[in-house]
């Protein structure tokens, strides 16, 4: 079973780029290392990471969208945008770590960004929740779609999350009214809204920020109504066939695709977003650019219009 | 020797007791047989505690509305395997399954009638029908009736229970929420009440949508009502969950509800608010 939940399909490439590692500092100690011998291994590591990467199976593509190292919403932040300004706080309970958001610019241009944080060690894995959030994140998150819609700024929303927390707290403090407030406000807010599933997009913990007027999915993320692993224990009755469910549930980016719930694609760097943050990041910044430029002279009402549009005809049945 | 013949201190509710079937039945609470009859006249309330049974959309239609006044909307829309998904069924035998399982074609049945006199639109789930899982046929059925109330001014009831999204649907079951989301703000922009009814059980992507948005949002007693699952929660947090957690009661007490109104109330009380809530 364990097998399937570690990405030894990185193995291999791990091991050359170890290997070149050690090359290089040899070479960097003066010992002789051949500067061809270097090459060699870097094109083979290249050559096995695009065959590895061009044939990932979807369960493989959700550890992807999982692995530890891969850009979370404040590295894209950092990266993609200026004069980021953090802002805290429902102004009822508390401020939930598991979503940030704030104000900054984009090209010169004041945006509201709003995203989920996961952790990237055991201690802000905890503090993150690791990127479940609390109904007071989602209330959080309210707060600066309103600010986004009051002053005319194009919303941005990063989703990366398993699922909204799932314990007693978010119970009694109203996860299920957080989560619909945010998804009728959303429908309703009179700013341009650009949505990107930057890593995990978990079900209605993801969707909360996701009722954008374009919707982009990273190449190696994944979106669903719930995780294979919980999928595959309700229908399979079997937690270890999530390998399958992934493939089933149809999560990827490519399947949505060609679903066309989702608009645009964005290219990762060769093997991931996590062998090359920077250029994962460009790439961000170049598809919200490109979103932005097609709404943001759009008049508000008509983008209201066209937004109810847009998610009253997902859904596909009989009418006989 | 009979000295351990007769145990003395056999409890009552330790016996099994065999009920017969068809005419008694067990209510799941507190474990009394109580005669059908007597319970169907209580509208499938316990008369001894007071439990509420699940019941068929039908059945709640039948005590909701005046007599012969509720017709259907919509009633032809049915499923389809979008994503030719296989668990250990088929998606589509499921279908086929709850299709002859069930009078309804669907989870839920939407139309309209009148309460007392005044007119509603409603949607009601049956829960038999695959857990009132909400698929594309529900979510569009509900958009539809919510459009229609908009359209026609028409105040609109919901009556929720159901296990949440329909997996089987993927991405369009979870995308139900955004939809239905969005067509209820088209009923709070032109003051149409928008009333909901959460009955046993409400959880998922209904409660997380639709369910916690009426203006008023009632609850039957001890309805379990949330968001995760209490068994994903046990799993997840590896404790005893609270007593009566996530029942009608405590998401009143958490101030998560309006009001928690007995079967036997909700038809005056529904027509009371409609009532206040006209325009």
């Amino acid at each position: 079973m364990t097998f399937k939940h570690s990405r030894d399909f990185e193995k291999p490439i791990e091991d050359i780029e170890r290997r070149i590692e050690e090359l290089r500092h040899y070479s960097s100690t003066g010992s002789p290392v051949r500067r061809e011998d270097i090459e060699k291994l870097e094109r083979k590591a290249k050559k096995l990471i695009s065959d590895i990467y061009s044939s990932l199976t979807p369960w493989q593509i959700t550890l992807v969208a999982r692995h530890p190292q891969r850009p979370y919403t404040l590295d894209y932040i950092s990266h993609v945008f200026d004069d980021f300004i953090e802002l805290h706080g429902d102004r009822v309970f508390r401020d939930d770590p598991a979503i940030v958001g704030g104000l900054a610019k984009l090209d010169g241009r004041p945006v509201v960004i709003i995203g989920q944080q996961k952790g990237r060690n055991t201690k802000e894995r905890c503090l993150r929740n690791y990127g479940m959030p609390h109904p007071e994140g989602y209330r959080k998150a309210l707060r600066l779609m309103e600010l986004a819609g009051r002053f005319k700024r194009p919303l941005i929303t990063l989703i990366d999350t398993p699922g909204a927390a799932p314990d007693i707290e978010a119970e009694e403090r109203g996860q299920s009214e957080a989560i619909a407030r945010n998804l009728l406000f959303m429908s309703q807010l009179k700013a341009p809204i650009v949505s990107a599933v930057i890593g995990e997009g978990g079900s209605g913990g993801a969707l909360a920020l996701g009722l954008g007027d374009r919707v982009m999915m990273f190449e190696y993320s994944t979106y669903s109504v719930i995780s294979p692993e919980g999928c595959a224990a309700i229908l399979w009755k079997d937690g270890t066939k999530a390998d399958v469910a992934a493939k089933t549930l149809k999560m990827t980016a490519p399947d949505l695709l060609r679903l066309r719930v989702i608009d645009k694609i964005i290219k990762e760097p060769l093997g991931g977003a996590h062998r090359d943050p920077h250029a994962a990041a460009r790439n961000l910044k170049a598809a919200i650019n490109e979103a932005l430029s097609e709404i943001s002279d759009v008049p508000a009402d008509m983008l209201v219009q066209a937004r109810y549009s847009r998610y009253r005809k997902f859904g596909v049945f009989k009418e006989p | 020797m009979v000295w351990f013949k007769k145990d003395l201190f056999t409890r009552r509710e330790d016996k099994t007791i065999r009920v017969p079937h068809g005419l008694w039945v067990k209510c799941e609470h507190c474990n009394e047989i109580i005669y059908k009859k007597e319970v169907e006249r209580n509208l499938d309330v316990c008369p001894k505690c007071d439990y509420h049974f699940r019941i068929s959309a039908r059945r709640r239609i039948d005590i909701v509305f005046d007599e012969g006044t509720f017709s259907e909307f919509d009633s032809r829309l049915e499923s389809v395997d979008v994503l030719d998904f296989k668990d250990v069924k088929r998606y589509k035998d499921r279908l086929k399954a709850a299709r002859s399982e069930n009078v309804s074609s669907e989870a839920v049945i939407t139309g309209q009638g009148m309460i007392a006199g005044q007119r509603a639109m409603a949607a009601v789930f049956e829960f038999s029908f695959m857990g009132g899982s909400m698929g594309s046929v529900v979510g569009e059925k509900i958009t539809r009736l919510l459009e229609k109330g908009k359209k026609e001014r028409c105040p609109v009831i919901v009556f929720t229970s159901s296990g949440g999204a329909r997996m089987q649907e993927g991405i369009f079951s979870l995308l139900q929420m955004a939809k239905t989301s969005a067509a209820i703000a088209l009923l709070k922009e032109e003051s149409i009440p928008y009333i909901t009814v959460l009955t046993d059980p409400t959880t998922g992507g209904v409660t997380a949508s639709f369910a916690m948005l009426g203006d008023v949002i009632i609850a039957e007693p001890r309805a379990l009502i949330g968001f995760a699952g209490p068994r994903v929660i046990q799993e997840t947090i590896r404790q005893k969950l609270p007593e009566g957690f996530q029942r009608a009661e405590y998401l009143m007490e958490h101030g998560l509800i309006d009001m928690i109104v007995d079967r036997k109330m909700i038809k005056s009380t529904l027509s009371r608010l409609l009532t206040l809530l006209r325009q």
